[in-house]
């Protein structure tokens, strides 16, 4: 691995292993694909492919963080809002 | 300029299945994941636009209960205030710590550190009060913008936008004053690694009522907790002609 990319590389793997501590589908579950990914590229040495892939590991944050929130979201809604939910679908009352 | 308390609390995690204690005193909470109250991210989050959007110099987090609550101020400190405060209540003054009691401390907090706003969620999701805002602007003689959806500072005067049943009102409030956040105010950022590591750095102060001159003294006992009633399994029909019938059985249609 380059050098001064070494920390940053690092510096990733630890940012997505942190967030996914919360991944639905389990932490564990998380963190052996998290491996694979990251072992599946350990023989690249090109400074431009690293910074691509380390990119990519950026957007996946994102999308991670976007996920957690889109999760909670919708809970929420549900939870809090089921009279305009009823609203929509014009009924009157929950139907038993 | 101004500076923006917001309150947070130490919840169990939305996520939870909730347990009914077997005593039926209460829910189980020894074990169970806990974090930061929905509402409260959201309050949190809209506190830190306004100071990123320069309308507010400082943001000061503030939660109160043990030891532990200092793990959610660390986090609306990752999501970008600038300090916290840690109220410190334990023990039975904290199983019986109400709406009543926050809002005090936050009332003295709020004169205390001269803020212009106190930004509070509209309620949590364990006790679904929704009372803390109302009672601290009760308390401060401050207007209220409560259900918050659009919140606009304009020199002395806030427009806040509100969620009321069957649509928005629009209303103008002199500052300061005491806002609480609804669901679609904004979309609470997620504090990364990076974030937390910053945020070590920043200072929680730590006081207790006593220091602000407020009882813990709860007016309210719960006598008991029980779990909602379960839902009746549904019933299938085999064509849509059953269904009509089943419906109108029902009194549906």
């Amino acid at each position: 691995m380059a050098n001064p990319l070494r920390r940053e590389v690092r510096q990733l793997y630890k940012n997505l292993l942190y967030l996914g501590r919360e991944y639905p589908q389990g932490a564990d579950y998380f963190r052996e694909r998290l491996n694979c990914a990251f072992m599946k590229n350990k023989d690249v040495t090109d400074p431009k492919e690293i910074r691509k892939l380390v990119d990519c590991g950026e957007v996946v944050i994102k999308e991670l963080g976007t996920l957690y929130y889109l999760r909670e979201y919708r809970t929420m809604k549900k939870r809090f809002y089921e009279e305009e939910l009823l609203g929509l679908l014009n009924i009157g009352r929950p139907i038993d | 300029m101004s500076r923006v308390l917001v309150g947070v609390k130490r919840v169990i995690d939305y996520a939870v299945k909730i347990r009914v204690k077997p005593d039926q005193s209460g829910v189980v909470t020894d074990g169970v994941k806990h974090s930061m109250n929905p509402f409260c991210e959201i309050a949190v989050e809209e506190a830190v636009k306004l100071k990123e959007k320069k309308f507010i110099k400082e943001v000061v987090a503030v939660s109160c209960g043990p030891s532990q609550v200092t793990e959610t101020i660390r986090t609306a400190l990752a999501m970008g205030c600038d300090r916290g405060i840690h109220v410190e209540v334990s023990g039975k003054d904290y199983e019986a710590m109400g709406p009543l009691q926050i809002s005090k401390i936050f009332a003295a907090l709020a004169k205390k550190e001269e803020a212009s706003l106190v930004i509070l969620g509209k309620q949590a999701i364990d006790d679904d009060c929704n009372q803390t805002g109302q009672m601290t602007a009760a308390l401060l003689d401050w207007p209220q913008g409560t259900f918050a959806s659009e919140v606009t500072i304009d020199g002395e005067t806030v427009k806040v936008v509100r969620e009321i049943d069957g649509g928005l009102e629009t209303i103008k409030i002199s500052m300061p004053a005491v806002l609480t956040a609804d669901l679609r105010l904004n979309t609470p950022r997620y504090a990364t690694l990076p974030n937390i590591m910053k945020a070590k750095k920043k200072k929680i102060a730590n006081m207790k009522p006593a220091d602000l001159g407020v009882d813990m003294v709860s007016r309210v006992e719960v006598l008991r907790v029980d779990e909602p009633p379960t839902r009746l399994a549904g019933v299938k029909v085999e064509t849509v002609d059953d269904l009509v019938a089943k419906l109108k059985a029902n009194g549906t249609i």
